[in-house]
């Protein structure tokens, strides 16, 4: 086997391993990888995110040491090379032989030798580390100075804002981000930055930093000053090459490790990637162009013969919630190229398009304060211009940008993060994949910065697919245009609906029971009442959870997951008395299975008796809210989490959703209730409640994302309200609120701005809708036992009321009743309908609550 | 609605009915299961148009004798029930799973008599595919 040791376990060292193995199914590579850091490759390009609250853990990039022919060594530095004997010396005094060897050390932030540039309160903002660093130092904090008003220094001193200090930026250059923007760009961009609260000085030299009186320190910028508590030098980056210098390879001219086209050092046996290498001279100091050089050393590790030829420097940023967006020749460097301006600092935008002497080509540009038409414009340059220039950058009509994909030639890169073109997302269209989801896993585009997704959306329908969003053959519409319908015409009945907007026919198992849960959440009255019994499926027919056998399940309501002994002593006796298999459930509660149908209403009187309720389970409704014990018990508890968590699961109860919707109530930020695995979850802090949105466990985990923090309790539930409404009247059938917030144009921004500052006007309407259903919440199990009509249906056998299923029969197992007879191994072997409208539902052999 | 735990037999020549339930305790679009005296059980439905049909009740796919608490509906105009275990099409005319036509639930005639619904206990003989 061969020896291949990487230095540097930063982001492109990272996609390197990842590159190797997937070159390199039979494990003829031997990997060992030094990190410095103590802690496995992060998602550095996010970084900021850790101060809106994003953890380590959500930065972190896939382990890959599960191959096995991985090995990780976490806080080893590597300290020399020799090219001789082709070894790497480390901090921990071992000696490791390679055969190839790659350098992926990445850069250091520059500190400029100021005096004073070395005082305790000076910081710098490059690692998971520093940023502690920082967060420790803003403690009692009141002012912090950035020097460097470049796309780093703007994220460090959104992160001092976030931290609740007064920023300052201080840049050299006469505007911010001279690398990207020019000056009319700059111009906008920092009156915009100013209106976040963030002070600028532009043009301003940094001079001295002195220790100082009543603040810890000021810096001097020539004849002004600025008193501070903290600094965070954003100037620039330095590679990370020394290593590679005392080894002797050859450095590039203005630094970084020189590197052929095929990434090679002067030492055929060593690579460089990423921030340390210099490609042709130029150091890239974004992630792109790195990713790119990882991909070709492995290739070349796998006998290939890929070369790096330089890389597209394209950003589009959003900082300070401003958006920045510059690409290709941004500066107007080419020979007699023209520029084309539109500069409306009232309505807050200012564009650039750089076109060739002939105005035929488009060479770059810059946008600011709106960059909805990057998307459409950057795979356009070095290409024909489809129209006036002026016109492509107006202010956006329908769609932005004014542009059709139809216009971009097939070269044209539509992702710049995985360099996809259009020509391969057509190709992978013509393949069959139909939507954005099957594109991205089938071509990475789009999994990047994600700024493309539009445009593989216009991709899909420019190809002729149709992205019918149409419930199913009986209704075109979606379920959120259903909801709209159904408010406006108060129409209370599937007949009615069906008949007045359906395309004919009855319905099916798909629109019936969505058009069910959309009546009943709009309407409220118990749901097995009248028409409204048809439409149910099984579970919401029978009120419980059909397991395979043909049996359901009873899960009692037991609000944040507490309960008196006495009650619990009543679920253990009611499921011993009917013989029904008990599990906790992992929503803090109890589930009984086993039960037949004619058995459920003996088993809920008496349940309800005992003052339970049903915990809808089985509805695609609310679940459960679960809690740490919080305050109650906790040393750490800083609010009382079960109090709040009850509270909230008692007046959320029986609400009939898209898809199901699960929550939960931590009382620190230590996160017991992984609440942030949730739909909705709340973390107590010092002040009040932080409130995530989008999370959830199963096939496809999300971390939920912050949408407010240190809520009152008041105004916690109404933004909850708010947002559950919100969702429930617009997601789609069967859609969770992550894909809802995803597929929402303008994610999690625009979901933010409609609940928080009620940008659509309709928070007072939301507020109402859940307020009626709070109002009109009765038991669903209850209702059932006071009305002989409903309970007649409880039957096995119309003609044979009480005589048991023969088909049901059980076995024991581990002291417990269990369905007799073999597992069905998963899905029967059906070929998928030829209609296309198969079994829709991913099938379950066990369906369960989770 | 009859109280004994035999099925209770209508007989009339040589077909053995038997009777399910009174017709007025059939909802339109939601089934119910009937014991026949082998022990086979059939789901028994009446669509929105007030026809009856009854097909097996134990679901192919999983073994389990759920068919009735399917939801009705139609595909293309075909009235069917859908299977609440792994949610497979069965047409109700023909028994015949629209999402597999391998596979199809063998029928049964139905007859209202008398303000009852009665049930055939053999099942129809015009397609033998299993
Ligand atoms: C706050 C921030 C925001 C950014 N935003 C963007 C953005 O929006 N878009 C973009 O494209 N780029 C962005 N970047 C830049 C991007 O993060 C870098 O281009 C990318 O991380 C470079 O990857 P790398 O592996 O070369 O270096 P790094 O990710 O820095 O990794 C190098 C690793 O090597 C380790 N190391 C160094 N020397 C040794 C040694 N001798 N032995 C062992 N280990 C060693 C280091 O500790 C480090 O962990 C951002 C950077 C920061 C700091
Ligand atoms: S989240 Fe905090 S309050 Fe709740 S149990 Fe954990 S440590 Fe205690």
């Amino acid at each position: 086997m061969r020896q291949l040791v990487v230095i540097g376990n930063g982001m492109v060292g990272h996609r390197l391993v990842e590159a190797v193995l997937d070159r390199d199914p039979d494990g003829t590579w031997q990997i060992t990888v030094l990190g410095e850091e103590p802690r496995p490759a992060y998602d550095r390009v996010s970084l900021s995110t850790y101060f809106d609250g994003a953890t380590e853990t959500d930065l972190r990039m896939p382990d890959l040491s599960a191959t096995g022919n991985v090995e990780l060594r976490l806080g080893q530095r590597a300290t020399g090379i020799d090219t001789e004997s082709r070894t790497v010396t480390t901090s921990t005094g071992d000696t490791l032989n390679y055969d190839a060897l790659v350098l992926a050390t990445g850069s250091s932030p520059f500190v400029p030798p100021v005096p004073g540039h070395d005082l305790d309160l000076c910081h710098v903002y490059r690692t998971i580390d520093d940023l502690d660093a920082i967060s420790e130092a803003a403690r009692g904090a009141r002012t912090g100075v950035v020097i460097g008003g470049g796309l780093l220094g703007l994220e460090a001193a959104n992160a001092l804002r976030l931290l609740g200090l007064q920023a300052h930026v201080v840049e050299m250059a006469p505007w911010l981000m001279p690398r990207q923007v020019d000056e009319g760009g700059g111009a906008l961009l920092g009156h915009l930055v100013e209106e976040t609260g963030v002070r600028v000085h532009t043009g301003a030299a940094l001079s001295a930093i002195e220790p100082g009186d009543e603040h810890a320190a000021r810096v001097r910028l020539g004849e002004d000053h600025i008193d501070t508590d903290m600094v965070v030098f954003s100037v620039g980056i330095r590679p990370r090459d020394e290593i590679a210098h005392t080894a002797g390879l050859r450095m590039g001219p203005r630094g970084g490790v020189a590197v052929d086209a095929t990434c090679r050092t002067s030492d055929p046996a060593i690579y460089a990637v990423g921030e340390c290498a210099s490609a042709a001279g130029t150091v890239y100091g974004l992630v792109a162009p790195g990713n790119a050089m990882a991909e070709v050393v492995a290739d070349q590790l796998a006998g290939g013969e890929a070369t790096f030829t330089g890389a597209d420097t394209s950003t589009k940023l959003k900082l300070l919630g401003v958006d920045v967006a510059s690409f290709g020749d941004c500066h107007c460097e080419t020979p007699g190229a023209l520029e084309v301006v539109l500069n409306d600092p009232p309505g807050r935008r200012y564009a650039k398009l750089v076109v060739s002497d002939d105005a035929s080509t488009l060479l770059g540009g810059i946008l600011v304060g709106d960059a909805s038409a990057y998307a459409g414009l950057r795979p356009l340059v070095g290409h024909q211009l489809p129209g006036d220039p002026l016109e492509l950058i107006a202010p956006a009509r329908e769609g932005g940008g004014g542009l059709g994909v139809d216009a971009l030639p097939d070269e044209a890169q539509v992702c710049s993060c995985h360099a996809v073109t259009k020509g391969t997302i057509h190709s992978a269209i013509a393949d069959g994949n139909d939507d954005v989801g099957s594109l991205k896993s089938c071509t990475k585009a789009g999994t990047g910065c994600g700024s493309c997704v539009p445009m593989l959306k216009k991709l899909l329908t420019s190809a002729g697919v149709e992205q019918s969003n149409a419930l199913c053959e009986h209704f075109t519409h979606s379920r959120a245009e259903l909801v709209e319908i159904v408010l406006s015409t108060g129409i209370t009945t599937f007949s009615e609906l069906i008949a007045k907007h359906g395309t004919g026919g009855r319905g099916c198992d798909i629109c019936k029971p969505a058009v069910a849960s959309i009546l009943a959440s709009v309407d409220g009255g118990h749901i097995l009442e009248g028409e409204q019994a048809a439409l149910q499926d099984t579970n919401d027919h029978f009120l419980a959870n059909l397991q395979r056998n043909g049996t359901y399940s009873v899960v009692p309501r037991i609000p944040g997951g507490e309960i008196t002994p006495d009650k619990l002593i009543v679920i253990g006796e009611v499921a011993r008395d009917f013989g029904l298999y008990t599990k906790i459930t992992g929503g803090q509660r109890i589930d009984l299975f086993g039960a037949r149908v004619e058995q459920l209403p003996a088993i809920w009187g008496r349940l309800v008796e005992a003052g339970f309720e049903s915990g809808h389970a089985y509805g695609k409704a609310l679940r459960t809210v679960k809690s740490c014990v919080g305050t109650t018990w906790c040393r750490y508890g800083v609010q009382d989490s079960v109090a709040m968590a009850i509270e909230l699961e008692l007046r959320y109860r029986g609400l009939r959703s898209p898809h199901k919707i699960k929550a939960a109530v931590s009382g620190c930020a230590r996160e017991c209730a992984e609440a942030r695995s949730k739909d909705f979850g709340i973390i107590a802090t010092e002040n009040g409640w932080n409130l995530y949105v989008g999370g959830n466990g199963g096939f496809n985990p999300r971390h939920a994302q912050l949408l407010a923090s240190d809520l009152d309790s008041a105004t916690l539930v109404r933004y909850i309200d708010r947002f559950l409404v919100f969702y429930t009247r617009t997601a789609d059938r069967l859609q969770r609120t992550a894909a809802w917030i995803e597929d929402m144009e303008g994610g999690l921004d625009h979901l933010r701005s409609v609940i928080v500052d009620d940008s659509l006007g309709i928070a007072a309407e939301l507020e109402r809708a859940m307020d009626r259903h709070v109002s009109n919440y009765s038991d669903e199990w209850r209702g059932v036992l006071e009305d002989p009509d409903k309970l007649a249906r409880f039957v096995s056998f119309a003609n044979a009321p009480e005589t048991p299923d023969p088909t049901i029969t059980f076995d024991t197992e581990r002291d417990q009743p269990v369905p007799a007879g073999p597992v069905p191994l998963g899905m029967p072997e059906t070929p998928p309908a030829t209609s296309g409208s198969g079994p829709t539902e991913t099938p379950h052999p066990n369906p369960r609550e989770a | 609605m009859t109280t004994t735990t035999l099925p209770t037999r209508a007989d009339t020549g040589t077909d053995v009915w038997v009777a399910a339930c009174p017709t007025n305790s059939l909802i339109p679009e939601r089934g119910v299961a009937v014991l026949l005296p082998n022990g086979d059980q059939v789901a028994l439905f009446r669509t929105h148009d007030n026809t009856l049909y009854a097909i097996d009740n134990i679901d192919p796919f999983t073994n389990a004798a759920v068919l009735a608490r399917g939801i009705v509906g139609d595909r293309g105009g075909e009235p069917t029930v859908a299977s609440p275990m792994l949610k497979h099409v069965f047409a109700l005319r023909t028994g015949i799973c629209l999402d597999n036509p391998d596979v199809a639930q063998r029928t049964h005639r139905v007859r209202e008599h008398d303000g009852q619904i009665h049930v055939r206990a053999q099942p129809d003989q015009h397609h033998d595919v299993r």
